[in-house]
């Protein structure tokens, strides 16, 4: 099949076989190694108790998601303003891959928020800035993928998704601080300005390292998933096209 | 240049005596601002006069919009005990929800009609076109917003119209106007066009919500120009990026028509 | 294949997904003609025209106005071009008058009444000129179509099935104007499935077919029933003339 299809893909077909191979492998020993960090490495937080206390380690968790979504919207954005100025449609790929890992982390950012916020706060949602922006944020990723459903021409909806992905991210930030403008009991951990937050806690060397390295897990994990559905999007792309080819 | 009148006989045996010739036209080429600002008044002017001979998008808002504010008053009319409390959500939420209606249309019936391509072989950069619909769009929504200030003016007995708040409103419906008439053109050809728009929009269009509703209550409050500024900070940042934004990328829909 | 036309196509790709509506299509038009392109439904005659008007970008290939490059030319050369659609581009909401008097301004003509005047008088819509586009009828709506497209007097003219749908009487009004417009420094293509009209109004035939030109000729001394034979030897029977 991949001689049949004449593309000159800017990272070959091979390249990135074992780029997926090796991030792979690399995604299992991070995520297991990050388990190992939050659930065990880490000490459990002096100032809280009981039930706060166990869920308190979804922290790390928490962060990581968050990071992979971060992650999904910058290379959402790279492979956007790639595709508008090179008009190749591997970098429209890259850019949709990256939403929908990204979304997988945002939706993941929002569950440990909430299976976190039920015993520290007593509620599953507030309307405090950190949140209300992971929760747009998510929303902006489906807008994103059901935009793209609605469009055949594989260029035009490049284009069209392209437009939409760098416009959305800039209303990211604005809706960040408008909602902070706005009101927070979200506990601030690095810089506490807010003596409202509640539930906070702060954050010893072991744990600052137990948070790293989530970090890094999750960021590997991402770019395995990235890689994974990218080469899946391209497979995809290929066979449609074959199908053109033959009918 | 004398003007030559032009017969034509409609019947086909006579020689028919067509001469365009006799009136040659001129047209100013120099281009520049003057000729681009033109040209974005007759895009303006050409969908304020069908909308006043079809009358579509603004019956359609302020129909929505009037039900939406009673059907909000009601709602809330057995639980909250100060209509100032939920008024400013009201406001803004009918006005952003009332409003897609207006911008569907705008590039929707082009496209409908088929005559979006006349648009597009205009000599001028398509920016112009958006520029005219943007303040198109403008005239119709604030007019809408208006009449929903009115109604609830009547429906909370609350008095909205402090000047505050119509800037507030002013700079929030331009802001909104300027990313949706981008949206409208993004989603005027795709398949599921009308739930396409609001779905699109309104999330990017949080920060405007939450300053429109901070201000509205803050107005409400009585708050002074010191507490507010910073949220009309926030609406004209919004307002100045997304319009310079949409007009830089304007153009890039247009490729395949 | 002269090169000094006021209209050439060099070697135009259009694909559509995989299928390649346009292959390497070359034309020329001189200046002060009219060429009426003919062809199987499907075989991308619009689509052509859509290039060559600049609404359309083609994968490959260029077009050439006037000399002009319509690639590297910015939107001021979309001024010298005059396009009749499938779809006639008016506001149906809106009088005649209304709609011309909106493209004359996109077009920056200057004493627009008078020139709108002048047009609307030669496509013989004068006396309904306040009446809304939606009223008219197909004949009508296709006349102001027209006048559209020559309200700026544009030396390259482009009609896409001009005569499709209509009656009688505006079919001659067309006529006409095609004739007094396609010659002198205009050029003119049209679209057409109506082979005596094609040899009537045109100077010249080219046929598209399988994506692209393969056959041109003067229309000078052809009979419909030489250019059917031509055009079944070529392969192409699926096509009804008039």
């Amino acid at each position: 099949m991949r001689s049949a299809v004449t593309h000159s893909y800017s990272v070959g077909w091979r390249s990135l076989d074992i780029l997926q191979l090796v991030l792979g492998m690399l995604a299992v020993a991070a995520m297991t190694i990050s388990m190992w960090a939050a659930l065990y490495y880490a000490p459990p937080a002096s100032n809280l108790a009981g039930d706060e206390q166990l869920a308190q380690r979804i922290f790390y968790i928490h962060m990581g998601c968050n990071i992979g979504a971060l992650a999904g919207f910058l290379m959402s954005v790279i492979g956007s303003i790639v595709y508008l100025v090179k008009r190749d449609l591997d970098w429209d790929r890259v850019s949709q891959a990256a939403i929908e890992v990204g979304l997988i982390c945002g939706m993941g950012t929002i569950l440990t928020g909430m299976f976190w916020a039920k015993p520290t706060w007593n509620t599953y949602w507030t309307w405090d800035p950190r949140l209300t922006t992971s929760a747009i944020t998510v929303l902006v990723y489906l807008a994103y993928l059901l935009f793209r459903n609605g469009i055949d021409n594989r260029h035009t909806r490049a284009r069209f998704a392209s437009i939409y992905a760098l416009v959305a991210f800039l209303s990211v930030p604005l809706t960040f601080y408008s909602a902070r403008l706005f009101r927070s009991i979200h506990p601030v951990i690095y810089g506490a300005e807010n003596v409202d937050a509640q539930g906070g806690f702060s954050v010893g060397p072991t744990m600052t390292q137990a948070l790293q390295i989530n970090l890094l897990g999750f960021c590997i994990l991402f770019s395995a998933l990235l890689v994974l559905r990218w080469r899946q999007l391209r497979n995809e792309d290929a066979v449609a096209e074959l199908r053109e080819e033959i009918a | 240049m004398s003007k030559k009148a032009l017969s034509v006989e409609p019947q086909p045996t006579p020689p028919v005596h067509i001469d365009l010739a006799a009136h040659p036209i001129t047209m100013r080429l120099d281009g520049g601002l003057l000729a681009y600002l033109s040209k974005v008044a007759a895009v303006f002017a050409k969908d304020v006069r069908a909308e006043l001979r079809g009358r579509e998008i603004f019956t359609t808002m302020t129909a929505f919009g009037v039900l939406a504010v009673l059907i909000f008053g009601m709602a809330f009319d057995l639980r909250v005990p100060r209509s100032e409390m939920i008024a400013p959500g009201v406001l803004w939420g009918v006005v952003l929800f009332a409003g897609v209606l207006g911008l569907n249309r705008s590039f929707g019936a082009e496209v409908d009609r088929g005559t979006l391509p006349s648009l597009l072989l205009a000599p001028v950069d398509r920016s112009a076109i958006y520029f005219g619909k943007l303040f198109a769009n403008l005239f119709f929504t604030l007019a809408t917003a208006v009449v929903i200030l009115v109604v609830m003016f009547f429906i909370f007995d609350l008095n909205l119209f402090q000047p505050y708040n119509l800037l507030a409103v002013l700079l929030g419906v331009t802001g909104y106007v300027g990313v949706g008439t981008l949206f409208a053109a993004l989603t005027a050809n795709n398949r599921a066009r009308e739930s396409m728009l609001p779905i699109l929009l309104l999330p990017v269009m949080v920060p405007v919500f939450v300053a429109g509703v901070a201000l509205t209550a803050g107005v409400l409050d009585g708050k002074a120009w010191e507490e507010l500024n910073q949220w009309f900070g926030i609406l004209a940042a919004f307002d100045a990026i997304f319009i310079v934004v949409a007009f830089l990328l304007f153009d890039l829909i247009w490729e395949d028509a | 294949m002269s090169e000094n036309g006021l209209i050439v196509a060099r070697n135009i790709v259009k694909r559509y997904g995989r299928k390649r509506v346009l292959n390497g299509v070359e034309m020329c038009v001189p200046q002060g003609q009219v060429m009426a392109l003919l062809g199987p439904n499907g075989a991308g005659k619009s689509t052509l025209l859509r290039i060559i008007s600049g609404l359309t970008k083609p994968d490959r290939g260029e077009v050439l106005l006037g000399g002009v490059s319509t690639r590297k030319a910015g939107h001021e050369i979309r001024r010298y071009i005059g396009l009749v659609a499938h779809a006639p581009l008016l506001y149906d909401n809106l009088s005649a008058w209304d709609n011309l008097h909106f493209f004359a301004r996109l077009y920056d003509i200057q004493q627009p009444a008078a020139r709108v005047e002048a047009v609307l008088r030669a496509v013989d819509l004068w006396a309904r000129r306040y009446d809304p586009v939606r009223t008219f009828s197909r004949g009508m709506t296709q006349r102001l179509a027209i006048g559209r497209a020559i309200l700026h007097d544009p030396p390259v003219l482009l009609l896409d099935e001009p005569d499709t749908g209509l009656d009688p009487a505006s079919a001659e009004t067309l006529a006409q104007l095609i004739r007094v417009l396609g010659s002198g420094r205009r050029a003119i293509l049209l679209t057409t499935h109506n082979l005596e009209r094609a040899l009537a109004w045109a100077d010249s035939i080219s046929l598209l077919a399988d994506g692209k030109i393969i056959w041109s000729a003067s229309t000078e001394g052809l009979t419909t029933e030489r250019l059917q034979q031509a055009m079944i030897g070529l392969g192409i029977n699926r096509f009804h003339p008039s």
